[in-house]
Formats: structure tokens, sequence, C-alpha cells
């Protein structure tokens, strides 16, 4: 699992250290899942135990998932997908402003 | 941007209420099974999203029936108000109240500002995802 | 207390709005509340003279010991009574010398809210309430100085003087900081009780540099005095009140109030006692090179802050009263020379006295008060200046050490002082009538009132000294010592050696003055030499911080993401691979495959390479699609570790966001190759970097706990508690519905965001088509 969080890794910071703004949005998606898991991973993994308290009892039988964990993933799925509907359309715009898709250019503020 | 396609277009005629509906589901079981807000909200946004593209963009606002954005709204709304209740009875903001009903022909139902909460995310999950798809198409419709 | 003490804030907040009621009378009316403030710490002389110090205490940040508290003792109120007394006068004459200033109602907020700062800061008996107060006064006293805001001069004067009084106030901060910790209390009144106790500590050298260094940049001690003269860029009335009465003796404040704590050794002799003796010289000098008539009594200022110092470093009985006797002595005539400097600009146009001569025709009442600060600030015997001398004389010839270098210095400088009171008191007056700018006439009574009380102060403090030796000045020396001073203070003192000092002084003064012209023409090579002193180093420093700002602002903000990223990014990988080297033989890393099924590998071997293939391909739809080829592996993987909830949320946003990009990604040009083999290489040498980091970091960590997790909590209260089975939905919406709620506000705030930059854009295509 390590391994694959660390490749995740990688990859998202390969392309969010490339000069295409369209790679750097992928690099982002590849980001956030790399980090889910990273939590995802810390807390405990288990097979087939997940955080649910059966009918009719107080408690969970025996052990289970690390449900805070997956509290705080879950949302930060959902604001993941907000920031990246956000950080789509922002560079649609700058590109629709600027006319291209290179950061290197886009630093003049003045354009 | 619509695919004028007709098998996806009578198919998403008939997934889109049983699509909805089992949003509501999800949203509703949410506390006890998996499901909750933020999954029955992104079903329902995925099942708009579906028709949005099997049909156009004017149909998917007239399933919708209201703006995304006062959905948003209003879910927002929904949420903060749900934790005002406990303030009266002297608890901190957002400490769950639960009101048991019983009916009878549903028996017993269990009504709570937690419930109220969780539909308040439901509304801003399906406001805010439906805000920003139909605004794209509605943008992209305005350049062909 | 405290609403005397803050009522000038809450007067400057109205000051614009009566200064509309009154009209030409605000400066009257606005006095009023000096006035008030002057006989209420009056009030207070009988009481402490009787049961001591008296200490008020406000609680305000509790927590960390700061206090609210005032000190009223003889040395607080000796300066509250001054700040306001001269206050008074200062606003009143305001009132008229500024009539036609469109600013006028600034700057009595300007004033009003400097007056409380400066009354907070002498009475304060929290060291951190102090330091604030401290600094209000050097802004409030920025923004008077720069009060002619459209002369770039002031503005330059201004900026210089809160450079420099800013940065001492750093030190200072850091001294009392210090101060504080070492006397465990920030409280004034239970520090200076443990002097012993202080000078004992290894602390005790930094702290009372610090607190001296913030106390001389305040005070304009060399080598930070030219930043005084400049500021006489102010109108008159503010350097008659800052740079007179009030602000630069702040520092010297300070001193005194830290005598009994810090006072007495040999450091504080030496750092007091020689650079107020440098001071004091310096000062003085330059006073008779000038001929501005504002520089000149700036530069005398320079030279009696200088004494002040000296006095309170030499720390003898004698020499902390002489400090006291002359700081009052010199708050009163300098604010009335001040003041009839400004008579003579307003009355006359003049602001040079080689423009001036013989105007005592024309201003018959300026030319007598001036020629009675004149002589007390000469030092002529039946005025209050004359005490201040003969006890100068005499401290300095008592000096615990080099007493006569000390009494050299004191009386050298005397001479020069004799020369400036003869230039101010008789060169604008007498001698022949000279054409002035515009033609001379007296000053109104607004504006004659102020000097002329002063003065006659001077006259009358001189003949009847016991009359505030006993209320006043003894009490607030006594403060300073620390322990009662009781010495009778009178004006005749007997033929001695002070008086011999005194009279000679007197002859050779005027000596310099005869000469004076002559003098000036001869040293005029001093100039050259004075154009490299601190001044210099000021500017040379100045120039040098825009420098490096410059150059860091370069390197550091050179606009592109990346390299900000990899300056991150690498920092952070290389402090942690240094924590996990250091600490290697702790390090444990946990690595068992045995549990991992076989369906297991594949779904993480598909995940991997639809990575790589969302890196390498360069088709934006093959790039989306294995996108979503992750996004699905990881949901996965969410679902067999038993996090349904998580699992089904990722499919379904992962759906989501293929469709957004399918929007979006495909108005978007095809990828480029931008970079060069090596810039990628370089990059992914990095990435990987980063990625190994991360798994080692994982590796290590998976099998320790530090501490017990939270959640356990949460599973066992999720349905006694929050009547929900679902353990993560009842987190999300009961235990932690607040954060919920934040996060459903970002989600909220994205979508308007988007919605706003599409919808905008299109409303602007719309208008333009149409």
């Amino acid at each position: 699992m390590a391994f694959v969080v660390g490749g995740l890794y990688a990859a998202a910071i390969y392309m969010i250290l490339r000069r295409s703004i369209v790679k750097l949005v992928i690099g982002l998606v590849l980001l956030s899942n790399a980090a889910n898991l990273l939590i995802f991973t810390l807390a405990d993994m288990s097979r087939g135990a997940p955080p649910l308290v059966p009918l009719g009892a107080l408690q969970p039988a025996g052990a289970v998932a690390d449900p805070l964990a997956q509290a705080l993933i879950l949302t930060a799925i959902v604001i993941g997908f907000g920031v990246l509907a956000f950080a789509v359309v922002l560079i649609h715009r700058a590109y629709e402003v600027v006319g291209v898709d290179d950061m290197d250019k886009m630093k003049d503020t003045d354009t | 941007m619509p695919m004028y396609s007709l098998i996806l277009r009578s198919a998403s005629h008939f997934l889109l209420p049983l699509l909805l509906l089992f949003s509501i589901f999800l949203l509703l079981r949410g506390h006890n099974e998996p499901g909750g807000g933020f999954i029955g909200g992104l079903v329902a946004s995925a099942a708009i999203a579906l028709y949005l593209f099997s049909m156009d963009v004017k149909a998917a606002r007239q399933v919708l029936h209201i703006d995304p954005r006062e959905l948003l709204g209003w879910g927002l709304t929904l949420a903060v108000l749900s934790g005002v209740p406990a303030v009266f009875w002297h608890q901190p903001f957002f400490t769950a109240q639960w009101l048991t009903l019983e009916l009878p022909a549903l028996g017993e139902v269990k009504l709570s500002t937690v419930l109220l909460f969780d539909i308040g995310v439901y509304m801003v999950v399906i406001g805010s995802v439906l805000t920003v798809l139909l605004a794209l198409a509605d943008a992209d419709d305005a350049r062909h | 207390m405290l609403f005397a003490v803050l009522s000038g804030f809450l007067l400057a907040t109205v000051a614009p709005w009566l200064h509309r009621l009154f009209g030409r009378h605000s400066g009257w009316a606005l006095g009023a509340l000096p006035l008030g403030l002057f006989m209420y710490f009056g009030s207070f002389l009988p009481e402490i003279q009787q049961n001591g110090p008296l200490v008020i205490d406000y609680p305000w940040v509790p927590g960390l010991e700061i206090r609210l508290s005032f000190l009223v003792d003889g040395l607080s109120l000796l300066f509250a009574m001054l700040i306001s007394g001269i206050g008074f006068f200062i606003i009143s004459y305001a009132g008229r010398y500024l009539e036609s200033h469109r600013d006028l109602a600034r700057f009595y907020v300007l004033i009003l809210a400097f007056m409380a700062s400066m009354l907070g800061l002498v009475l304060s008996n929290n060291l951190i309430a102090l330091f604030v107060f401290w600094e209000l006064t050097s802004i409030t006293s920025y923004l008077l100085i720069g009060f002619n805001h459209e002369d770039e001069d002031a503005r330059k004067a201004a900026l210089q003087g809160l450079f420099v009084t800013v940065g001492g106030g750093l030190a200072l901060l850091a001294g009392l900081v210090m101060l504080g910790m070492v006397a465990g209390s920030y409280e004034l009144s239970e520090i200076l009780t443990q002097g012993e106790w202080l000078q004992a500590h290894p602390w005790y050298l930094p702290i009372v540099l610090l607190i001296v260094l913030g106390a001389f940049t305040k005070s304009a001690q060399v080598p930070f005095h030219f930043w005084l003269p400049n500021a006489m860029a102010a109108p008159t009335p503010v350097s008659a009140y800052l740079h007179s009465a009030t602000m630069v003796k702040a520092g010297v404040y300070l001193l005194a109030r830290c005598y009994p704590g810090l006072g007495g050794t040999q450091t504080w002799l030496f750092l007091l006692g020689v650079f107020g003796a440098i001071t004091m010289l310096t000062g003085i000098v330059m006073a008779v090179r000038s001929t501005g008539i504002k520089r000149v009594l700036a530069y005398s200022t320079v030279m009696a802050l200088g004494t002040m110092t000296m006095l309170i470093g030499l720390g003898t009985e004698k020499a902390i009263l002489a400090a006291m006797v002359f700081l009052l002595a010199h708050a009163l005539y300098k604010a009335a020379l001040f003041l009839l400097a400004g008579v003579l600009d307003h009355g006359a146009g003049c602001k040079d006295f080689l423009q001036t001569g013989g105007l005592r025709r024309a201003m018959p009442i300026s030319t007598l008060i001036a020629a009675l600060a004149a002589l007390s600030l000469a030092g002529v015997l039946p005025l209050f200046g004359f005490i201040a001398k003969e006890l100068l004389f005499e401290a300095t010839l008592q000096a615990p050490r080099w007493a006569w270098l000390f009494a050299f210095a004191a009386w050298s400088a005397a001479i020069l002082v004799v020369a400036v009171a003869a230039i101010v008191g008789i060169r604008p007056w007498y001698g022949a009538p000279v054409q002035t700018p515009i033609p001379a006439h007296e000053a109104p009574p607004a504006m004659l009132l102020g000097p002329a009380v002063l003065a006659l102060l001077g006259v009358f403090f001189g003949l009847f000294p016991w009359v505030i030796a006993y209320g006043l000045l003894e009490p607030a020396a006594s403060s300073v010592y620390g322990q009662p001073i009781s010495l009778p203070l009178a004006l005749w003192h007997g033929f001695n050696l002070p008086l011999l000092m005194s009279v000679l002084s007197l002859v050779l003064g005027l000596l310099v003055y005869r000469y004076w012209d002559q003098l000036r023409a001869q040293t005029a090579l001093l100039d050259q030499w004075v154009r490299f002193g601190p001044e210099r180093g000021y500017e040379a420093a100045m120039q040098a911080m825009v420098r490096v700002a410059h150059w860091q602002t370069a390197l550091l903000q050179n606009g592109y993401l990346r390299y900000y990223l990899m300056a991150t990014l690498l920092s952070t990988v290389v402090l942690l691979l240094a924590a996990l080297a250091l600490n290697a033989s702790a390090v444990q890393f946990y690595f068992d495959l045995s549990g991992v099924m076989l369906h297991e590998y594949v779904i993480l071997a598909v995940l991997l390479a639809a990575t790589v293939m969302a890196v390498t391909t360069r088709s934006r739809l093959g790039a989306v699609a294995s996108l979503g080829a992750v996004g699905f592996g990881v949901a996965l993987i969410y679902v067999l570790f038993s996090a349904p909830d998580v699992g089904i949320t990722q499919i379904l946003v992962e759906t989501l966001t293929v469709i957004l990009l399918v929007l979006v990604l495909f108005r978007l040009p095809r990828f480029l190759g931008l970079t060069s083999t090596a810039l990628r290489v370089r990059d992914a040498l990095i990435a990987l970097t980063v990625g190994g980091t991360i798994t080692l970091l994982m590796l290590s960590t998976i099998s320790t706990h530090y501490f017990d997790s939270i959640s356990s909590y949460f599973i066992e209260n999720s349905q006694p508690e929050g009547y929900g089975r679902n353990i993560v939905n009842v987190i999300l919406v009961d235990f932690r519905a607040l954060d919920t709620l934040g996060e459903i506000f970002v989600l909220a705030l994205a979508a308007v965001g988007v919605y706003a930059m599409i919808k905008l854009r299109a409303d602007r295509l719309k208008k333009g088509e149409s």
C-alpha cells in the first residue's frame, strides 16, 4: 500500500511541476487521491469490518475500521471535487483571457 | 452538448426518477446504513447530470424545478438552523435533538435535528454540483 | 485613573466635531481637557506625599500577566503634570497658530491622542502596557511630524523619526520582556524593589543595553540624535510639545524609572554618563553652529537631554535631584522659547536668526518673554534655570568617578548654552531693525499666554523654589532614587566653586555670542565632518535594506510556481529524511506482505498502471480516462477495506469529475512538449524522491501508535448518544457537525465562484454582442 501511495505522490508531483496548467490539474486530482489514501492507510486497514453497529446492539461487535478517518476522507473527497471544479473553471477562464496553456507566459499580471 | 442518442434518452427518462428516489432513500437511511447526505446528494446530482447529457440544459433545469443556487442557499440555511434548537435547551450549538413520534400507520418515526442537518448537506451537495455543471453547460450552449 | 489616561483618546475621536462646533475658539474648548487633567493629577500630590506611591490596577489580559495598572508616584506625577499642563498651552496656542490651516481638526485629533499615549506611558505600572504606550507615542509623533504631509522634507523627517524610535522600541521590548522574566513580574512596582537581584543576574548587561538603547533612540542621544533636529519640519506647536517637553523626555523618564532597579552600577554610570556627556556637548556645539530658529532650539534640546541622561547616569542623590530640577526648568523655558519661535514665524515670517533683528518695538511682549526664558536657559541668578545649573555643577563635581571630566564637560556646555541663550534672547529683538518677510506685528493673546505663563513660572520658581520643591520635585527625585531625598532647594548657595563656574560661563558665553558670526565662519569645516555623521549611516542602512529586499524578492518571488513547489517539497523531504536518519535506530519499518490477497495485488497493480498512464499519455482523453481508472481503483480499495461510505462517495465523485473534465478540458489546447528531456528527468527525480520519502515515512509510522485514537469514543457512543448505527455518518452530522457545516460552506463557495466566473463572462459576451 505504501508503495502505491508513494507512486501516486510521485506522479502527482511530477505533473504539478509541469508548465502546462492542464497537467497541473491532473496532478491535483492525483494528489488528492494520494493524500486520502495516505490517511486511510495510516488509520489501520482492516477487511470486512465496516464501522456499522449491528441492529439492536449498542456497540459494534469486535474491532471495526477507524470511522474518524473515513469521515475525514469522505468530506475531503467532496471538497476536493469542489476545489477541482473551481480550479478547472479558473484555468479555463485564464486560458480564454491569456490564450496560452503555459504558466511561464502567464507571469505578467497585465495581460 | 446534448448527445442525441435515443437509447440514452429513453433510459434516462426511466432512470431519473429511480435514481432520485434512491438518493432520498440513501439520505434517509444514512444514519444507520451506508449512505447519508453527501452520498445521496452525489447520486441525485449524477442522475440529473445524466439527464443533462441525454437531453439538454433547459430540460435539466425543468426537472430540478428550482434554481440550483437557491437549493444551495436553502441547504446552508437548513444546516445552520438545525444547530439552533439546542440553544433553547441551553446546550451547545449543534447538540442533537430527537423527537420520537408514534404514528399509527408507520410505527415509530424518529425526527431529529441531525436529519435536518443531513438534508441540508444533501441540498448543498446537489446545489453546488449542479450550479457548476449547469453553468458550464450553459456556457457551452452559448458557444455553439 | 483609567478614564483620565484614556480621555485624551476619547476626546480625540470627537475632536473634529467639537472643532466645527466651536470654530475659532476650539483651541480653548479642547484645551479644557489637559487643564482638567493637570488639576486631577495635582490632586494626587498630597496623598502620595503622605502614603507613598499608589498603584491602581485594572486587569487586561490576565493570562499573559498584562494588566493595565498605573503607578502614581512623584516621578510619574511630575511628568503627567508637565504633559497635561504644557498640553493645555500647546492646544490653546495651536488653535490660533494653525487657525488658517485646513487640517486643524486633524491636528487636534493627533495631539490629543499623543497626549493620552504620553500620559499612559509615564503612568503605566505594567511593562507591556508601558511599551504599548511607548509605541503609540512613536506612531502619533510620526503623524504629527509629518503633519504637513505635502512637504517631502516633513515626510522624510517623520519617517526617519519613526524608524529610529521604533527601531529602538524593538530593542526596548526585548529588554522589557527579559526584565520581566528575570524579575518574575511585569509590574514596575514589584520589579524595582529587586535591584540587587537584577544586578547580580547574568542577563543584567543585555537588559540594560536593550533598555538603554530604546531610551537613547527616543531621547535622541548620540549617535541617534540626528532625527530630532530634522523633526523640526513639524508645525511649531508640535515641536514645542513633542521635542521640548514630552516625547523626547520619554527616554529620560524610562531611565529615571528604571534607576532603582537597574541603576547605580559601573555599566550604568559608564553608559549613561559618558553618552549623556557626549550628547550634551554635541548638541550644544551643533546648536551654536546653526542659524535656523527651531534648529538652534532643537539642538539645545539635544544638549538638555544629554545632560539629564548624564545626571541619571551619575546616580548620586544630588545628581538625581539635579536631573529633576533640570527637567522642570528645561520644560518651562524650552516650551516657551519654541512657542516664541512660532510667534516669530507667525508675526514676522522669520524662520532663521539671520533674518531677524530689532523686533522689540514691534513685538514688545514677546521680547520680554524671550528675555525671561533666555535668562532661565542661561542660568542667570534669580531664575529657576540658575538653580538647575548650580545643581548640575554640584552634581558633576561630586560624581562617583571622573568628577573633573564631567564637571568640565558640563561647564563647557554651559558656556555655549549661554551663547545660545543670547542668540535666542537678544539677536531677534535688539540691534538694527531688519526687513522681515512679513511686516512684524505682535501675536494674539492666545499665542502669548502660554509662553508668558511658562516664562513667568521660571521666575517664580526661581524666587520661591520651596513651593515646587516640597510638593513635586522631592517626591519625584525620591521615587527615582528609591529613598527619600530631602535637599533644600535654594536660590543662593553661597560663594563656592559652582558659583564661580556659573559666572565664568556667563562671561565666556557672552563672548562667544559677541563673535558668533566669525565663529560660525571659522568652524565651517565642521559641516564637512557632520555630513559623515550618523545620519549618513542611517541613510546607508535604509538603502541597504531596500537593496536586500529587492534581491530577496527577486530570489524568492520569482513567479514560477514550480520553483516554489520545488523549494517547499525538497526542504520537506530533506527535513523528513534527516529526522528519519537521525532516529534510525528507533525507526522500524513495518513490512509484511503475508496478508495481502491476490485480487488486492491486481487492484494495486491496475492503480499504479493507470497512474503511470495518466502521467505519460499525450492525449487528453487518455489522461482523463486513466484518471478515472485511478479514482475507481482507489474506490475499490476503500470498499475492500471496510469503508463503504467512502467508496461510494469516491465512485460518485469520480463520475462527476470525469464529466466536469470532459466539459472543460476539451476546450483547452492539446498537450505540448513544453520542457526539455533534461528538465523532465530532473522533475521526475524530484517527484520520485518525494514519493519515496512518503513511502518510507508510511512504512515507519504504520506500526507506531503514540497515543490512543479518539475514534474509540465515536465507536462506543455512536449508537447510545447519536442514535445512529453508521458511525461515519454519525460523526459527520452529529459529533463533528460544525466541521461538516464548514465543509459544505466551502463547497458552496466553490460553486458560487465557478458560477460567477462563467456567468459574468457570459453576460459580458451578451452585452458585447448586443
